[in-house]
């Protein structure tokens, strides 16, 4: 009985879905999986290129800053390069340029590296992740207080000490706000991984839209998923702040702090 | 000159445009499916399908307004009315013909699988296990893949130009397409040097339909009659074969 119920209930949202809701949620409903294994996607790509763009930005940032010899000017021009053209064009100068060459394809990268979609987007989307996180790190670098490195010098620091224990530091947590953004724009920019074959969130979205010709069901539903994921992405990065910028908030009470001191 | 007679000559001039707008048939068309259409460096659209555009405007004596559309949006966009009919290889299917309405065909070309010559796997769901088979988003060979090949890894792009690419440099091991245009825009192209066709055309009507046609909105019988009835005449008096032998070596109208 129950169950002849449920099926009945179950058949009228159905035909609610398809005939009366401007938006079929039971088709969706039917194909959530392609779209949490392309929020899978998407994430995997945006978070490996977040971690080692970061990698490869702390020295480029230090030989900016410091404005080394050699590397400062090349450094700036890798960096201008990849902040300076689109995300979409340089993942398809590596995808579809880069095969039109022959020599490329007999080299030795092309076999387990260039010729996969998912190996292309994560070198592009690390070197330019990389440009980006390594100009503002360059920035929170040239801002430490100059006190800090004052009392850095005072305490006998050598130049590597004070660089790994006090302006790093330092400039990390400084450099967090605008880092919350860069995560964000590589989130929204990973969209990009669709349009060379993978089947990203917004690819499932398409796929969707594919299948059954629709307008807009795919985009709504990858739309509410990079919601979901980018609300997540500031709760997280807000508590880190809370955390990491502790000593830079505003005192609640002064008088409170006084009386802690007295105490 | 008063505001009123401002407003007025506003409203007249708009009615105007809007009457002849009314003479206009807006065509949606792809322009990244050569040999049935590509763009020129210069912007001109062409190909078998922008012919047979402008030879149909003709013979409904109206004037025609090419719009380019991606193809994944083909459909969404008609019926947004963005245009009012397409013309665009667009295969008659029952899946299709849930959303819109199809006038008769104006060609039909199977469809077929190409690999490399003397590939090494056979043109089955064993055979395909696993391998890549690229197709465009949203066509009938996605279906057919998607059933004939379910094993196979399937590879979406968003233009068929784009599958031929992959192909070619490796990055797939099969791709499904029109034959027709298989020939023409690939087997026949320079990159298409060391591929064939994979065993026997697909023979899946349920997917690949009975032809292509132009598709217009439901409920827009007086449209997609006057339609039918020109590619009627034009297969008639012989302009049809005009612009097939201008492109093709073989009739493509088929049976």
């Amino acid at each position: 009985m129950e169950e002849s119920k449920s099926r009945t209930f179950w058949e009228y949202l159905t035909y609610i879905s398809e005939n009366k809701s401007p938006l079929d949620f039971v088709l969706v409903w039917d194909h959530i999986d392609r779209f949490l294994w392309g929020a899978l996607l998407t994430l995997e790509i945006t978070i490996l290129a977040l971690l080692l763009g970061g990698v490869l930005s702390v020295p480029m940032a230090i030989a900016r800053a410091y404005k080394h010899r050699w590397l400062n000017f090349p450094i700036w021009c890798f960096t201008y390069f990849f902040r300076g053209t689109p995300l979409l064009v340089q993942t398809y100068l590596i995808y579809y340029g880069l095969a039109q060459f022959e020599s490329v394809r007999e080299s030795f990268l092309w076999d387990p590296v260039l010729s996969s979609a998912w190996w292309c987007a994560l070198i592009v989307f690390t070197l330019n992740t990389a440009g980006y996180t390594t100009e503002f790190l360059r920035g929170s670098i040239e801002t430490t207080p100059a006190g800090e490195i004052e009392a850095a010098r005072a305490c006998g620091m050598s130049p590597m000490t004070m660089l790994r224990r006090v302006v790093l530091p330092s400039a990390f947590r400084r450099a967090l706000p605008a880092y919350s953004n860069e995560v964000i724009f590589m989130l929204h920019g990973s969209v990009v991984l669709s349009t060379i074959t993978l089947q990203d969130l917004l690819g499932a979205g398409r796929w969707l839209n594919g299948r059954y010709y629709l307008a807009y069901e795919g985009f709504i539903t990858a739309m509410l998923f990079y919601m979901v994921l980018v609300f997540i992405i500031s709760r997280g990065f807000s508590l880190w702040e809370k955390h990491w910028l502790v000593h830079l908030r505003q005192r609640e009470s002064e008088t409170g702090a006084v009386a802690a001191r007295a105490g | 000159m008063s505001i009123k007679k401002l407003l007025f000559a506003f409203i007249v001039i708009t009615l105007a445009s809007a009457s002849l707008q009314a003479a206009k048939l807006r065509v949606g068309v792809e322009g990244a499916y050569p040999p049935f259409s590509w763009k020129e460096p210069d912007g001109t659209l062409k190909g078998f399908d922008i012919d047979i555009a402008y030879e149909v405007c003709k013979r409904l004596n109206r004037e025609c307004v090419l719009i380019e559309q991606e193809w994944d949006g083909m459909i969404p966009a008609l019926l947004a009315k963005k245009f009012d009919t397409i013309i665009a290889s667009m295969s008659i299917t029952a899946e299709r013909k849930k959303k819109i309405d199809f006038t008769i065909k104006y060609y039909n070309t199977p469809a077929g699988v190409v690999a490399k010559e003397n590939a090494g796997f056979a043109r089955s769901n064993e055979g395909l296990k696993g391998k890549r088979i690229g197709v465009q988003r949203a066509t009938t060979h996605q279906c057919s893949a998607e059933k004939l090949f379910p094993d196979a890894e399937l590879v979406l792009y968003a233009t068929q130009e784009e599958v031929f690419q992959d192909l070619a440099v490796g990055r797939l091991d099969a791709q499904i397409s029109d034959s027709l245009q298989a020939v023409e825009g690939f087997l026949k192209q320079d990159m298409g040097k060391g591929f064939a066709f994979l065993g026997d055309m697909i023979d899946d009507k349920e997917c690949q339909g009975i032809g292509a046609g132009f598709a217009v909105r439901k409920n827009n019988a007086i449209l997609r009659d006057s339609l039918s009835t020109a590619i009627k005449a034009i297969r008639a008096d012989g302009t049809y074969k005009k612009i097939n032998d201008k492109y093709f070596e073989i009739d493509i109208y088929g049976g």
